[in-house]
């Protein structure tokens, strides 16, 4: 029997491997094999594929390039921070380390065209080259020239080579506005629940039968396939949750074939992961031991648990002071902090932007002098200016509890935002006895 | 200097290579210190006896990481193991990277010593692979990637692959892949080591066996600091090479765990497998170190109240800070030396009794003058009187006494102070304070008995049930049998006796012991109420008292009326404030304002200070006027200061010259009647211009446009 990959460029036994090695993947993986063409073929000069997370982009072409040993230079532009890394990799991976060695010490696009034209001079391509780059969005900040160029590389370099985007956003987001030479589109669509379901059961325990594991398979992506189709994320899943699935096997209460008790056995567990280790609440270290000791009733606090936060006396002052600062318009200062304010409607006293909810606006900036005037008539005894109060203004906002806005080579008149939620805000304020919401103008 | 140059120019001189000789230490302590003869003696004791709290402090600091340390330790050496099993399980989520989240508390600075003390547990026990990076260095993910490369392969690199670092520094090849090759060649290097080399072999063998691949560790120090950007490439970077290269990370955090979620979205935050170490919180940790350096007989060296006061509030109110604690304690140890000439009294007994006999004349005569030695005179008999104050032998003898009886009060007020809080810190609403440190405050100040929580805390003692009762006093005997000196090994034997009458009372007949219970069941409902209010609890109070008089006691309620007088005894016997001893300044530093000068410091009050009375640090008396304001012959600025306070939110800067000059005038004795009188002339017009523009760079002014020719105010108050 033939699968669906069919080329006259490559032996039938090498892709009927791949087949195997990329299930559900075929039909692309077919398209991308009649793109390229028999080996020594010029192919189309860039090739543009897209599709989700964990859809099997990178997983298919560096199965194609490996199974059909095909030169390329596989490259991911989260670890390129310089082109100069960039033109390195394909230089070594085509030429080898020497080639890459004549660069210099930050080269420009055309040094990289200059050096690579004078390499291929020596060693021309009997096959097509692919240069595959990864999470490809990350080419659109840096410079200019760079995605244009890549994308007609073929052109430039005048060799017979391919380069393949791998990208998770559509093409449209892409294009410069100088125009470019358009790629090749090829969308790689998201698993459907039946091919997730194919694909993960491929990799079974060895000690169970496939059958058992499939079924087990199955169960998982019946809780979690409503909130995650990451592929990776579920295979996780599935190794954590796995043990669990096999207690009552383990244990000999129960036989392989009689699923409906197993689901009832690792059903609530499951539910209770999609809570905790799914969003990693808890890592999957943790849960593991949480298994073996079987919990009594989440007796580890996940991640999020921990808001806690200890700060000295005067920090949490200047803390609410920021706070109130942020969400309060300026004008109010006076009707909270002055002592005879006269009666100030809230009706009559308002301008009409300053209606809605300053907490739905978010906080707002505020200099230096506004939040230590509020900073001195909250704090409840009187403090001296001193130097520790102003470090402490700094080191909440290497807390990254205050940011500072203005940019920190203006040492006049500094400008802050408080960023912290109200929650945060009112846990510190009742450690220390003070009010908040009676000083917020959003509750009066 | 000169040069060889014909031409005229500007020439920079480095300064010559030979640097001014450093001073030490000792020549700055001696300089200029009271009591010039015995200065150097002095500071030797001072820096003894600081070497010797600064051990203590470090043994502290090791034992309160050990815990934490040696979980993140396990940690690691767990991460190293598993990722070398070949099972089902850990194959397929091998994808993970090891995370360490370390809670330490908001004082980042203090954070220093614990990393370090990891890095080098973890260099030595775990993996020669360890790096730390510090948010500042790394603001983009170039710097990060370079600074973590040259950490790991400069550490481990051995002599002949540094030529190899030579030949390529270049920062192209500042990636990952670069440090997974590295890694292979380094493991694969080490595990076919032959016995022939230099290295250490057998050790080597050992670590091979047991981790065949170490560990690369990077800690990020503080977390918080780095830019969420960086950190979320450079993890999703990493997790492409861990099936290669075994990484494992630390984040230091201050404020809370959850700023990793805020930090990292999921997609990157699924890459990790985050475990949780908290740390000690600060104010326990200070808690201990007071309890080991400060309320301890072990260091001759006291803080009074009020400097004990001003530190503690420090740590409280600002910064959080155990290390400050300890250099405040530091500053005050090193200004005491410096400037009691009698602080050569202050160590250990056999040299405090030879130091006696060494004081010179003028030192006894500073000891005829102190005011505890003063009183002290007053309470002797006219013979003694005359004696101590002109007879020096005499007068050695009696310090000798008198320093041996600052020791005595000195090795019974810690175990009783300590007694006090373990009973009081039972107590509801802890009338005395929840920490020892409070309680200690309380007693530095003044007669701890006459105090009026100690005498409500008494009268709570006295209805306290009877197991926690004997619980504490359980206690309280320990601490007083581990007390070494005589009166506390007698307290030590009555409390026994005490707690063995309390035993024989369970031994006795059932029909006796109803009734203790009957009482004291009401008690013990009002334990469990513990969160009631006090007038609430104090009118129960009164109403169990009042039912009570009528009430025979029983045998319980005797004995434990018993112990509660027992330990007032001890409280006024041994819990007198320091002040009351005699000589208590040859160990006790007093001086607040100079530790809060130092440590808390003013810097626009200072400015304000010496541009409002500049001879307070010009010392210069000509400048002194009696009613506080401004001489006219004072500096330029103070003058302009002085008349800038009289204006209101805009100053009209002609108006401010003219003032000036008039005021200049005055000073340069010029005639009032004279034409030229307050005229402006060009160097007061520069002077004035000179020192408005010092004032804008103090930030007192600044100009403005709302109306031409004028500045704007910035500060308030201070005329």
């Amino acid at each position: 029997m033939t699968g669906v990959l069919h080329h006259p460029g490559y032996a039938d036994e090498k892709l009927q491997r791949v087949e195997q090695l990329i299930p559900c993947r075929e039909l692309q993986a077919g398209m991308l094999v009649s793109l390229m063409g028999q080996p020594q073929h010029y192919s189309y000069p860039s090739i543009f594929i897209y599709g989700h997370r964990a859809s099997g982009k990178s997983h298919v072409l560096h199965i194609l390039m490996k199974e059909l040993e095909l030169p390329h230079a596989a490259v991911s532009c989260v670890e390129c921070v310089s082109a100069a890394l960039l033109y390195e990799r394909v230089l070594t991976s085509f030429f080898g380390r020497s080639a890459a060695s004549f660069l210099p010490r930050s080269p420009s696009l055309s040094e990289f065209v200059r050096l690579y034209r004078h390499q291929r001079s020596q060693s021309p391509a009997e096959q097509t080259r692919y240069i595959v780059m990864e999470k490809a969005e990350l080419l659109r900040d840096a410079d200019a020239n760079l995605l244009p160029a890549l994308l007609r590389l073929q052109e430039l370099v005048d060799d017979n080579i391919t380069v393949i985007l791998l990208s998770e956003i559509v093409w449209e987001k892409f294009r410069p506005n100088t125009g470019c030479f358009e790629p090749l589109l090829l969308h790689f669509p998201d698993y459907s629940k039946g091919e997730l379901q194919q694909i993960l059961s491929t990799d079974s325990h060895p000690s169970y039968s496939a059958e058992l594991y499939s079924s087990y398979i199955n169960i998982l992506l019946g809780v979690f396939y409503s909130v995650c189709r990451d592929l990776r994320e579920l295979r996780h899943l599935a190794a954590l949750n796995f043990n669990k699935f096999c207690e009552p096997l383990t244990e000999g209460k129960v036989k392989e074939t009689e699923t409906h008790k197993l689901w009832r056995n690792i059903e609530p567990h499951l539910k209770k992961a999609m809570q905790t280790v799914y969003i990693r609440e808890v890592s999957s270290l943790q849960w593991e031991q949480m298994q073996q000791t079987e919990d009594e009733g989440g007796a580890l606090r996940g991640l999020s648990a921990h808001t806690h936060v200890e700060l000295p006396y005067y920090s949490k002052f200047l803390l609410i002071a920021a706070y109130l600062a942020s969400y309060n318009p300026a004008r109010t200062d006076k009707r909270f902090f002055v002592k005879h304010h006269g009666k100030i409607r809230k009706t009559n006293f308002l301008k009409k932007n300053e209606k809605t909810s300053n907490h739905l606006l978010g906080p707002k900036p505020f200099a230096l002098d506004r939040l230590l005037a509020i900073f001195y008539s909250v704090v409840d005894s009187r403090v001296a200016p001193t130097a520790s109060i102003f470090s402490q203004i700094s080191s909440l906002v290497t807390l990254q509890l205050l940011t500072q806005i203005s940019h920190t080579d203006q040492l006049d008149a500094p400008k802050y935002k408080c960023s912290i939620s109200l929650d945060f805000i009112s846990a510190v304020s009742r450690t220390v006895n003070f009010d908040i919401v009676k000083y917020l103008y959003d509750f009066l | 200097m000169s040069t060889s140059s014909v031409s005229k120019g500007c020439f920079v001189f480095k300064p010559s290579s030979k640097k001014r000789k450093t001073r030490s230490l000792e020549h700055y302590f001696t300089r200029d210190c009271e009591g010039r003869e015995s200065s150097e003696r002095r500071f030797k004791l001072c820096e003894d006896l600081w070497n010797k709290i600064k051990a203590e402090t470090e043994v502290l600091q090791e034992e309160l990481n050990k815990k934490i340390l040696d979980s993140l330790l396990d940690f690691a050496k767990k991460c190293s193991t598993t990722r070398q099993h070949c099972d089902w399980a850990s194959k397929m989520r091998a994808n993970e990277i090891p995370t360490a989240a370390l809670v330490l508390g908001v004082n980042v600075p203090d954070h220093d010593m614990t990393f370090q003390s990891l890095f080098d547990l973890l260099k030595h026990s775990v993996t020669p692979h360890v790096v730390s990076v510090q948010a500042k260095e790394c603001g983009v993910l170039k710097h990060l990637l370079k600074r973590v490369l040259e950490g790991l392969m400069d550490v481990a690199v051995d002599d002949d692959d540094e030529e190899e670092m030579e030949q390529n520094p270049r920062s192209v090849h500042c990636s990952l892949s670069t440090l997974s090759d590295w890694y292979t060649a380094k493991t694969k290097k080490s595990s076919s080591a032959t016995p022939g080399k230099k290295r250490n072999v057998q050790d080597e063998d050992e670590h091979h066996h047991h981790h065949q691949t170490p560990p690369v560790v990077i800690i990020f120090k503080d977390l918080e600091g780095f830019n969420p950007r960086v950190l979320q490439d450079f993890i999703s970077i990493c997790s492409r090479y861990i099936d290669r290269l075994p990484l494992m990370f630390i984040f230091g955090i201050a404020t809370s765990p959850s700023t990793v979620q805020h930090m990292l979205p999921h997609s990157v935050s699924s890459l990790l497998c985050i475990e949780l170490f908290q740390s000690l919180s600060c104010t326990q940790h200070l808690a201990t170190v007071i309890d080991k350096l400060i309320l301890t007989a072990q260091f001759p060296f006291k803080l009074n109240g009020k400097v004990m006061q001003v530190l503690i509030s420090i740590f409280l109110y600002h910064d959080f800070s155990v290390r400050n604690f300890i250099k405040g304690l530091q500053l005050a140890l090193l200004e005491h030396f410096h400037s009691q000439p009698l602080s050569i009294l202050c160590c250990k007994k056999k040299e405090a009794l030879l130091n006696v006999t060494l004081l010179s004349g003028r030192d006894l005569e500073t000891v005829r003058q102190l005011p505890s030695f003063i009183r002290f005179v007053e309470k002797q008999e006219a013979g003694e009187q005359v004696k101590l104050m002109t007879d020096d032998d005499h007068l050695k003898e009696a310090c000798q006494k008198l320093i041996k009886d600052l020791r005595k009060y000195h090795k019974s007020y810690y175990p009783v102070l300590r007694c006090l809080h373990t009973l009081t810190s039972l107590l509801p609403r802890y009338p005395l304070g929840k920490q020892i440190r409070e309680l200690h405050l309380i007693c530095l100040e003044k007669n701890v008995w006459e105090n009026e929580d100690y005498q409500s805390a008494m009268k709570l003692l006295k209805m306290l049930a009877k197991d926690e009762l004997i619980t504490s006093l359980r206690k309280c005997s320990e601490i007083l049998s581990s007390a070494k000196s005589k009166k506390m090994k007698k307290a030590f034997t009555e409390l026994d006796e005490l707690l063995a009458k309390f035993k024989h009372l369970d031994a006795v007949p059932e029909t006796v012991q109803e009734e203790p219970e009957s009482v004291t069941s009401p008690i013990r409902n009002l334990q469990q109420q513990k969160k009631t209010d006090l007038f609430q609890l104090q009118k129960t109070l009164l109403e169990m008292n009042e039912s009570r008089r009528s009430k025979k006691k029983s045998p319980f309620e005797l004995l434990r009326n018993e112990v509660v007088e027992f330990i007032d005894g001890l409280v006024t016997c041994h819990l007198p404030p320091p002040e009351s001893q005699t000589l208590y300044e040859v160990c006790y530093y007093s001086s607040s304002a100079t530790v809060r000068r130092h440590l808390n410091a003013t810097p626009r009050t200072s400015i304000q200070t010496a541009l409002s009375s500049p001879c307070f640090y010009l010392q210069n008396e000509s400048l002194k006027n009696e009613d506080g304001t401004v001489s006219n012959s004072a500096p330029d600025i103070c003058i302009a200061y002085k008349l800038h306070l009289e204006c209101g939110r805009l100053i009209n800067l002609y108006d401010w010259l003219e003032a000036y000059a008039t005021v200049v005038s005055a000073a340069e004795g010029q005639d009032p009647d004279c034409d030229t009188f307050g005229k402006v002339d060009d160097v007061k017009h520069a002077r004035f211009i000179r020192s408005v523009s010092e004032l804008e760079f103090l930030g007192f002014i600044k100009s403005t446009r709302q109306k031409t020719d004028h500045v704007a105010r910035l500060t308030w108050g201070g005329c």
